[in-house]
């Protein structure tokens, strides 16, 4: 079911109205209900692989909890009789069972993750090596079923397991509740990533009908259905073109291509995003944050701050955090502190751990070198930034140009170019053709290229360019006015009158301007497969 | 209380009205060009007591012309035709018919047996979108719809037509809330001729059997027609093109046989009906134009009169009123199509 | 206290550590300098701290730092 199908609307209706009649537990358990057909509608078998993380997650996250709160009791009764060594040899004798049980159900979900997304990469792997060494035979591959939204709600799921494991709250003991947790269909198709003590605070809680909270919710869905309908799903038929035929669209185009796919992968995942929370939020519940008007960042670090930052903090918290602070890195640190002196010593064990980061950041968005390629390029444009830091200081000191609205224009248009640059990895089909592409932007743009005629062969009209222009200033508009806080917040403060027109005008404006139905291609969301 | 509910009216208003508006607007006209989008629904504002009412697709509607009937014959008809209509259409249109007036005669055209499933969107839409809602119209559509197709596009039919923002033209603003006459109650007028170059053979097909879809809905219409005791007649019209193979001729010739209704192939009376392909088309022999459709319509009309007892109704008050201002219309029309067609070479009106 | 001072001031030498009370929360302090801050608190110190207990409360002030090392200080005695 996509977010912009009737079915999906027609599911949303349904369920809206039952949740306001139903009260108090009923509400999540039907919530719960609700999400499993989501599920089932998209495919049965999916089903299966939910609920083995589900049941294998919960049961271990309570028997962690149990072991350490059994162990605290009797810790506490028993510690002043200990000596020291006793006392942390019985710290670590209890740790070791729950690190045991830990270890398991993370490496078992992780598991069923990466055999159902990369089985067919490895193989291909596999392959390309037996015929680089001259061997004709090649493994054939696989057919396997790959969840919808797996790589969330596994990773959504293993939060959970982590911060049980590290004490950070008790575990769940509702199974039912932590299914709910894991399976909540707004979220299930494309994240955002939710943390278990963020999201259980609404989640379970009985919700009356409110009509603010419920219009704002309405508000939030329509605007993501904008973003979508009207922009993204209109420049995918451009971007489409133009990666296709790589050699046709080389040059300027495959500057439009990278444009283009920076505005519609933008609309398309913030305004499935919007969906999401907009949903949520007409049930009461309150889904995290997941962009913070990216584009606007001044580098590419604070980029990653405020772009999918549900999985940008995830895999600081989960990942990057346990590397670097692991005791592995510790001695790491202190070694090459060592050799290579203090300055450049120190900065071992941080580019290593984001290597790591990055690398797995480029393989969670899909199995494919492409991916990997495009993660560690932002690592290394990241690095770079970081290294430049001093340069940028005495910059600084010299020219006083931080703080005017030249140089911010400077920077956001800097953020835009390099990351839609190290996007074009998305786009092509390999690495190499993407490396010959992007080298085409400076060696085959010609002037010939930008004639008015040559971006009507793409599938859209002038008319439909006008239509994505202007929607974008209305994008940038409404982002530029959030700075000083909520657009809703401030609409609401609009008479009712204004407020009306507002709601109508976007409501007609997507209605007619919207690229859906016949004669527009099915949409999918790309973030759909990760 | 009441201090919201007054605005909150307002604001409904607000939204029915723009909606409908821009339905009205989006809508496609049929007012130039493809005509044949606007012919299903002008039935509505016609009187509504025919005596023979032909159900099918083009070829009863380019070929059979109600006005000529009614010259020759006295004979108060009307097509219900749309352009590659289906058999369930058609038999959903029958079932609509015989709902609102009760003709003594009902003709099929039987050529549309060839298809058992959904075709394309855009004739269904040409064939759906101007019936009035009824169970039928619903009916209709569901066993219409092709994989791509939703029932709320019918419902909506700005969801369908949203996209048209960017085609909007002067038809679309003159023709928002009223439409012209493009048919004869419902024939199509092409005064042109192009004579075939060259007959193409049929391909030979692998089963010839109409499929069982096409036969439920042909079983369907028989057993409605004859409920409500109207008399069913099949005929298969002549046109050179497309192929109507033997093998389906027979299946006709013996399913009218086993049901008792008469079954006429028009292709065996080419020469009592006096066609001259090289006048009487005006699409190398896919369709007749006035020229033959006059002729058809004279030869179809005699049976329709001794073997069938339509009545000739001539004189009839209101009916002559009625036909006099079709006729009208009619030689107006044609008068314009021969002028275009001397000054332009086309009966557009348009430069070739 | 004052080595950690000097160990935040060699990251930020523009920030004043001892009145500033939101490092993480402001985006003073971002993942980079957290994971250099430990490991030159490990070096400085000689306190190893868990990737757990590396939450914005905890390096929010350079006091709650301080604290953070002092507990560990005391809990490895």
């Amino acid at each position: 079911m996509l977010f912009t199908s009737y079915e999906f609307l027609g599911f949303l209706l349904v369920v809206f109205l039952i949740y306001y009649l139903l009260r108090g537990k009923a509400q999540w358990s039907f919530l719960l209900i609700s999400s499993y057909v989501f599920y089932f509608i998209a495919d049965p078998r999916y089903l299966i692989f939910i609920a083995i993380t589900t049941v294998s997650t919960f049961f271990a996250a309570r028997a962690i909890s149990d072991k350490k709160s059994s162990f605290d009791a009797w810790f506490k009764e028993h510690k002043k009789e200990m000596e020291k060594d006793e006392r942390k040899a019985a710290k670590a004798k209890a740790h070791a069972v729950e690190k045991k049980i830990f270890l398991c159900c993370l490496l078992f979900n992780l598991g069923i993750l990466a055999v159902t997304k990369y089985t067919n990469f490895t193989i291909s792997n596999i392959n390309s090596i037996l015929n680089a060494v001259g061997n004709k035979g090649t493994l054939s591959f696989v057919d396997l079923v790959i969840p919808m939204g797996i790589s969330f709600y596994t990773f959504q799921t293993m939060g959970y397991l982590i911060d049980v494991y590290n004490g950070k709250f008790e575990a769940q003991r509702s199974i039912f509740k932590f299914a709910l947790f894991v399976s909540f269909f707004p979220q299930l198709v494309q994240g955002p990533i939710s943390r278990y003590d963020d999201l259980s605070k609404t989640l379970f809680e009985e919700h009356r009908f409110d009509w603010r909270t419920v219009s704002f919710g309405l508000e939030r869905i329509l605007w993501g259905f904008f973003k979508k309908l009207v922009i993204a799903e209109r420049i995918l038929v451009p971007v489409q073109a133009i990666i296709q035929e790589p050699d046709k669209y080389n040059g300027w185009y495959a500057f439009a291509g990278a444009m283009f796919y920076a505005l519609q992968l933008y609309a398309d995942f913030t305004g499935g995003i919007d969906i999401t929370i907009g949903v949520a939020e007409t049930m009461g519940i309150k889904v995290t944050e997941n962009f913070i008007r990216p584009y606007f960042s001044k580098n590419i670090k604070e980029y990653w701050n405020r772009w999918h930052i549900t999985m940008g903090t995830w895999f600081t918290d989960y990942i990057f955090y346990p590397i670097s602070a692991s005791q592995f890195m510790m001695k790491l640190s202190k070694k090459s502190r060592s050799v290579l002196g203090n300055n450049l010593g120190k900065r071992v064990p941080v580019y290593l751990s984001s290597f790591i980061v990055w690398f797995t950041t480029g393989i969670w968005h899909g199995a494919s070198w492409n991916f990997i390629v495009w993660g560690l390029g932002n690592f290394v444009v990241i690095m770079i930034s970081q290294e430049l830091e001093p340069f940028y200081r005495w910059f600084h000191s010299k020219v006083k140009v931080a703080g005017t609205f030249g140089w911010k224009l400077f920077q956001v248009i800097r953020t835009v170019l390099i990351m839609s640059s190290l996007r074009m990895f998305d786009c092509y089909r390999d690495v190499p053709l993407t490396f010959k592409m992007f080298g085409s932007i400076f060696t085959k743009a010609r002037l010939s290229q930008l004639s008015v005629n040559a971006f009507t062969d793409l599938g859209i009209t002038i008319a439909d360019y006008v239509v994505v222009f202007i929607a974008m200033v209305i994008l940038i508009a409404v982002s530029l006015i959030q700075r000083s806080g909520s657009v809703r917040e401030k609409i609401a403060e609009l008479s009712a009158a204004r407020r009306f027109a507002i709601w109508y005008g976007l409501f007609m404006v997507t209605l007619i301007f919207g690229a859906y139905g016949i004669g527009y291609s099915a949409s999918q969301f790309i973030y759909n497969q990760f | 209380m009441k201090k919201t509910k007054k605005p909150v009216a307002i604001f409904l208003i607000i939204i029915v009205l723009g909606l409908f508006l821009a339905t009205k607007l989006l809508e496609p006209k049929y007012m130039t060009g493809i005509l044949e989008g606007a012919m299903i629904g002008e039935y509505y504002d016609d009187p509504t007591d025919h005596n023979v009412v032909f159900i099918g697709d083009c070829e009863l509607y380019e070929n059979i012309s109600p006005v000529d009937l009614w010259k020759e014959y006295g004979i108060n008809s009307y097509v219900r035709g749309s352009a590659q209509q289906l058999i369930w259409q058609s038999y959903y249109l029958a079932e609509e018919t015989i709902k609102r007036e009760h003709p003594d005669v009902i003709v099929f055209n039987v050529l549309s047996m060839q298809y058992n499933n959904p075709q394309s969107e855009a004739y269904n839409r040409m064939t759906l979108d101007g019936m009035r809602w009824s169970d039928s119209k619903i009916d209709s559509i569901k066993a219409s719809m092709t994989y791509e197709e939703h029932f709320i596009d019918y419902v909506f039919p700005l969801l369908r037509y949203h996209s048209r923002w960017s085609d909007l033209g002067t038809d679309d603003f003159e023709y928002m809330f009223h439409r012209n006459k493009v048919s004869f109650n419902g024939y199509y007028m092409r005064v042109d001729s192009r004579a075939p170059d060259s007959v193409p053979e049929g391909i030979p097909k692998i089963d010839y059997t109409f499929g069982s879809n096409a036969y439920m809905y042909l079983n369907m219409l028989t057993k409605l027609c004859k409920t409500n005791n109207v008399e069913l007649i099949l005929v298969k019209a002549p046109s050179l093109y497309p192929v109507w193979y033997n093998q389906w001729d027979k299946q006709m010739v013996d399913y009218a046989k086993a049901n008792n209704l008469t079954y006429i192939n028009f292709l065996d009376h080419m020469n009592d009906i006096g066609l001259d392909w090289s006048k009487d088309t005006y699409d190398g022999g896919l369709h007749l134009n006035l020229s033959g459709a006059k002729k058809l319509s004279s030869y179809f009309g005699k049976i329709l009169q001794e073997e069938f007892k339509v009545p000739d109704r001539r004189g009839e008050d209101k009916l002559e009123k009625y036909w006099s201002g079709v006729i009208k219309r009619y030689d107006k029309e044609k008068a314009k199509q021969e002028k275009n067609l001397e000054l332009y070479g086309s009966v557009n009106g348009k430069k070739k | 206290m004052n080595e950690l001072l000097e160990i935040l001031s060699d990251l930020h030498p523009e920030v004043d550590f001892a009145t500033a009370t939101d490092l993480v929360d402001g985006g003073i302090l971002d993942s980079f300098d957290i994971v250099s801050l430990i490991s030159e608190i490990n070096e400085e110190f000689d306190v190893t701290i868990g990737a757990s207990e590396l939450t914005p409360e905890n390096f929010n002030s350079a006091e709650a730092i301080y604290a953070l090392i002092k507990e560990k200080l005391d809990d490895e005695d």
